[in-house]
């Protein structure tokens, strides 16, 4: 076999394993011996005269320029990702069929079917709380579950962390509290504002009374449970800003949330499921209609607004006062 | 009438626009909150007053006031908190 060949071939074997040549002349140190039998590594025999590995000197490299690389790689496929994503929605809105025309798939006969026999089915002068609180009843119960489920997870995340700090508090502190990362903001203190407190006890009835009346009159003019609980949970953070958060303590804490939102969820629950088995499309439904334009009627379309308004302002306040204040 | 619709649509681009332009957070959320409001008149004008209330009311309500919460947790509005520390 050829020497040279193989001299290089070797060299070439100790460039990629990263045990460079050894030079002739040098003595290696007396080896220490080993305090544990099985913990000792060969290398550490060469380790003066170790090399990086293809391995070692590929992340050395990467440290170097891997940002760099990452970002030109990111920023690349991130404008290519985009036009193909803006280029597909925008072909598909022109294959959309134009907007307000009468032949439309949304102008079919389903539509024609709400609006015909919706006031009679649904006994709802509001057409649109009879869709989503009648027919489409379910979906609501859905979308009502995900925004418990939401706050409910918050609350979980957010009060353990806060209970983890209180008992960190109660223990003496072992790292330095100046400079913690782990240290929380500080608390979001309550000023007494006299601008924001006159304003807060002109509106803050005014916008209750609007959210109970859009909330209750759901199925007669436009509103419903969601808009209404929004609007509540308005009020709800503007008492909170002007007054503090003890103030909305005393009469909506934590506990009455989970209070009332759970039971408004299994109100609804038990009501929309029974009236599923006793009124769905060709079954007579025993719950009286009412006459259309009256507060009680619609069914069973009142009870569930108020009971959706309930979860939404729940939620949305709980929302905001966990995020301020990591309590409720 | 028709004339009203396209200022409030026109205004409803350049807020998209001026939102994600704008360097300051505090006035994207304040031209945020415009947008919110503009398109609650559209949805007035477009004869679906169930969701121009929705919109109103979360949109340019209660979303925003979380905008502002979370700006605040991150320390971008204002240095007030900071001083009274």
């Amino acid at each position: 076999m050829n020497e040279e060949l193989k001299a290089v071939w070797a060299s070439f074997f100790n460039w990629v394993m990263g045990n460079g040549p050894r030079p002739e002349n040098e003595v290696i140190p007396a080896e220490p011996p080993p305090a544990l039998p099985f913990t000792q590594k060969p290398k550490d025999k060469y380790s003066r005269f170790h090399e990086a590995t293809l391995k070692e000197r590929y992340s050395q490299w990467l440290e170097i320029h891997g940002l760099h690389l990452f970002s030109v790689l990111y920023s690349g496929v991130s404008v290519l990702l985009c036009i193909v994503l803006v280029s597909l929605l925008l072909a598909t809105v022109a294959e959309l069929p134009p907007f307000g025309h009468e032949r439309n798939p949304a102008n079919n006969e389903v539509i024609e079917r709400y609006v015909k026999h919706g006031g009679r089915e649904t006994g709802a002068q509001n057409i649109v709380a009879g869709l989503i609180l009648d027919y489409r009843a379910f979906d609501t119960f859905g979308e009502s579950s995900v925004l418990f489920t939401a706050a409910v997870s918050v609350l979980m995340i957010l009060g353990a962390s806060r209970r983890n700090s209180l008992k960190d508090d109660s223990k003496p502190h072992t790292h330095d509290p100046e400079s913690g990362i782990l240290q929380r903001g500080p608390p979001l203190m309550h000023h007494d504002d006299a601008i924001l407190r006159g304003v807060a006890s002109l509106s803050i009835p005014v916008i209750l009374m609007m959210g109970c009346v859009v909330v209750i009159n759901g199925h007669l003019s436009p509103g419903g449970g969601f808009s209404g609980g929004a609007i509540l949970s308005t009020a709800l953070i503007l008492a909170a800003n002007a007054y503090g958060f003890g103030k909305v303590h005393a009469f909506f804490s934590e506990r009455t949330f989970i209070v009332s939102s759970s039971t408004a969820l299994m109100i609804y629950a038990l009501s929309k499921g029974y009236s599923f088995f006793t009124g769905a499309n060709h079954l007579h439904s025993i719950i009286p209609k009412g006459t259309i334009g009256n507060i009680l009627s619609a069914g069973l379309i009142l009870p569930l607004d108020i009971c959706v308004g309930l979860i939404v302002a729940g939620t949305l306040y709980g929302f905001y006062a966990l995020f301020s204040e990591g309590d409720m | 009438m028709l004339i009203i619709e396209w200022l409030l649509l026109i205004f409803l681009i350049v807020c998209a626009i001026a939102v994600s332009i704008s360097s300051n957070l505090l006035n994207s959320i304040i031209i945020f909150m415009s947008y919110s409001l503009v398109m609650a008149v559209i949805w007035v004008l477009l004869r679906s007053p169930d969701l121009a209330i929705t919109e109103a009311a979360v949109g340019a309500g209660v979303t925003s006031v979380l905008f502002f919460l979370a700006l605040r947790k991150i320390g971008q509005m204002g240095h007030k908190d900071g001083e009274e520390k």
